[in-house]
């Protein structure tokens, strides 16, 4: 039975909304004082506003709505996810000022692409955009990547069981370190110092291939947060393509491969616990279906001869195959090429490796490899159980951080998530279909938004329909929430009108 | 004599008239599209073609060579030029400069063998045909009248529970 949500409910979760809301108005802090430092003072006022509006919205809703409870399950959930989408009505502001946008929907889109780490892009005249547009765009990525309640809980919000409760909803079940808290803080940690090492790596290498030392600075950073946080934003409308450099390549592959694991796994990394990196079911997982996807996709260039040797095809197609199974985006063939020269088998591995994405608690997006762990794990015990006697008992284990007993809630949960993520991609394509794109393109398209991934047959542009540019916001929002925050949200709303009265405290 | 008078006249029209259609073919007629030339990548695969465009962002030295990105509005494409004709390039394009446009003329690669399978062109000769220059930026003070709105809204909103306060 629903209970029907009271008022106090709903001033709770404008209240930290609007806590939320004062933290993303504090970030817009770092492309403004990027404006100012190139004299780009145009995009300066545009981030002021940004700026200020966050601010302005946020004490507005917590003078409005003052509260001292704190959440509960259902409040936790549902401010994360309607905070991620203040975050991209928010996060548009400076974009649509800049002019690059044909309209507000436009930058809403590539608003929750970059805070949801997609990397699908509308975005006009991309080569002529200001430092301090590109530093947002990227910075987008990188808050989306860690997420935006991780860095509420690392700087705003009070340690407490309503803090956990939202940290669940972005998609991070998995506490890292016993405390949520200490969790938030050793993801930015983390992630802060791959940050100066990947961007520093990036810089040597940019310098060495011939762009200037500031741009070079600039340049590492950016493709740093896209690569480690599996966004897919670049600084220029050719993606990695514009670097045409086999080095850059290398790193950002790394960088992706890094991004896509787990943060628990990172921290084992961390403490030297190495065995942990071949023994997780997830790094498994990972290999196994990485390696099978990119020797079949090779099969299919080689069948059709794409490329004119070997070398061609290995760094085409493993490029374009880890891009794409880590969720990040990035491209070194152009979007039609896809569709016009891949041929079929090897466009439906990228889409495969799109739709089966990366690891849990990481900031890569799809369905997650300790998902399809499971999944084959139970099919396999599911086929001992039949070839067993009756009365024996079979066990399965899987190894993640711990050995734990492969049980049927477990199997469960991954597959309600499994079907979620499949019924959606789905969608999405019958959504596309309807729009007049062919299958492959459609299916293709779908699956990139709904996992997070950012790969394009040339679909996503200005001029799509509007219905279409809905419905991929709509994909990469629940695809990135991993669809429990979002069925908890539509759920408060039935039960507004159809619970019954009672507390839900 | 004047048999032979006219075979040689005739000889020499057709060895002209062969010269010109050979040039025709050889040259493209005028300049492609980056979408053109990517959508059908296939076709134009190896073949010489003319391209026009403003180059955008970096000029990257390799060596004797050097990339140059140049871009028509639709897409950007590499173009793998030897450094004395990169060299012509005075202005590129970025947030602060529209960028020098060039006509190139060079081979189209689908999947370049040299460059590990990128869609690039090789130029055989690139000519500056309008020379870059500063892009100028106004600010809206609109803008700026926003920005102070709300601003003293966020002052108020801030002040309010003292003022709340003092008076109870």
């Amino acid at each position: 039975m629903l209970l029907r949500p009271t008022n106090e409910d709903f001033r709770t979760i404008a209240y930290y909304i609007g806590r939320l809301t004062v933290g993303l108005g504090i970030i817009f802090i770092i492309p403004l004082i990027t404006a100012v430092i190139f004299r780009e003072w145009d995009r300066s006022i545009d981030f002021l506003i940004a700026m200020l509006a966050s601010i302005f919205i946020g004490l507005f809703l917590q003078r409005l709505f003052p509260t001292r409870h704190d959440m509960n399950w259902s409040q936790g959930l549902a401010v994360t996810s309607i905070s991620w989408l203040v975050a991209m009505l928010l996060g548009a502001i400076p974009l649509v000022l800049s002019g690059h946008y044909g309209s507000y929907l436009d930058a809403c889109f590539d608003s929750m692409s970059g805070f949801a780490t997609t990397g699908l892009a509308l975005i006009q005249d991309l080569d002529h955009a200001a430092h301090s547009l590109n530093m947002w765009r990227h910075l987008m990525m990188f808050i989306g990547g860690q997420g935006i309640v991780v860095i509420a809980l690392t700087f705003l919000v009070r340690g407490t069981a309503g803090a956990y409760r939202m940290y669940v909803g972005e998609a991070k079940e998995e506490k890292v370190l016993p405390n949520v808290i200490q969790t938030a803080r050793f993801i930015w940690m983390i992630s802060l110092v791959y940050l100066v090492f990947g961007s520093t790596l990036l810089t040597i290498i940019g310098m060495l291939e011939g762009i200037p030392f500031v741009r070079s600075l600039l340049h590492g950073l950016w493709i740093f947060m896209a690569a480690f946080d599996t966004g897919g934003f670049t600084p220029h409308s050719q993606s990695i393509l514009y670097y045409h450099s086999f080095p850059y390549e290398i790193v950002t592959m790394v960088l992706m491969i890094l991004g896509t694991l787990n943060f628990s796994l990172h921290y084992a990394l961390w403490n030297r616990k190495f065995k942990e990196f071949f023994r997780n079911i997830e790094t498994r997982t990972l290999f196994i279906s990485t390696t099978t996807i990119f020797i079949v996709c090779t099969i299919g260039l080689t069948q059709l001869t794409v490329y004119p040797n070997w070398f061609a095809h290995l760094r085409k197609g493993f490029y374009q195959i880890v891009s794409a199974h880590s969720g990040t985006g990035f491209m070194t063939i152009y979007a039609p090429q896809f569709p016009n020269e891949w041929g079929c088998l090897a466009l439906l591995m990228a889409i495969m490796a799109m739709a089966f994405g990366g690891s849990a608690c990481s900031t890569a997006g799809g369905i997650k490899a300790i998902r399809i762990g499971l999944f084959f794990k139970a099919f396999i015990q599911d086929i001992k159980r039949i070839m067993s006697p009756g009365s024996a008992i079979v066990i399965e284990k899987f190894h993640h951080i711990k050995t734990i007993l492969l049980e049927d809630r477990l199997v469960r949960s991954a597959f309600v998530i499994l079907i979620s993520y499949l019924f959606t991609y789905l969608l999405g394509t019958v959504i596309g279909l309807y729009y007049g794109y062919p299958l492959d393109q459609a299916s293709f398209e779908s699956v990139s938004a709904s996992a997070n991934v950012g790969l394009s047959t040339g679909i996503t542009e200005p001029s799509m329909p509007n219905g279409l540019k809905v419905t991929y916001i709509i994909q990469m929002w629940v695809g990135r929430l991993e669809f429990m925050s979002v069925f908890v949200l539509i759920g408060l709303a039935i039960a507004r009108f159809t619970g019954a009265r009672g507390r839900s405290r | 004599m004047t048999k032979n008078k006219n075979i040689f006249r005739l000889f020499v029209c057709v060895f002209y008239f062969s010269f010109l259609i050979f040039n025709f073919l050889a040259l493209p007629a005028s300049a492609l599209s980056s979408n053109d030339l990517v959508d059908n990548a296939n076709r134009y695969d190896g073949q010489v073609i003319e391209y026009q465009g403003e180059v955008i962002g970096d000029i990257m030295n390799r060596g004797g060579h050097a990339w140059i990105n140049v871009s028509d509005g639709g897409r950007a494409i590499g173009i793998w030029v030897t450094k004395n004709l990169a060299d012509q390039v005075k202005t590129r394009g970025d947030y602060n400069n529209i960028g020098d446009t060039v006509r190139i003329v060079g081979i189209f690669n689908r999947a370049c063998a040299q460059h590990g399978g990128d869609l690039d062109i090789h130029a055989n000769s690139l000519n500056v045909v309008s020379y870059g220059h500063p892009r100028v930026h106004t600010t809206n003070r609109n803008k700026l009248w926003i920005a102070l709105f709300l601003f003293i809204g966020i002052v108020v909103l801030a002040v309010l529970p003292y003022v709340i306060k003092l008076r109870a």
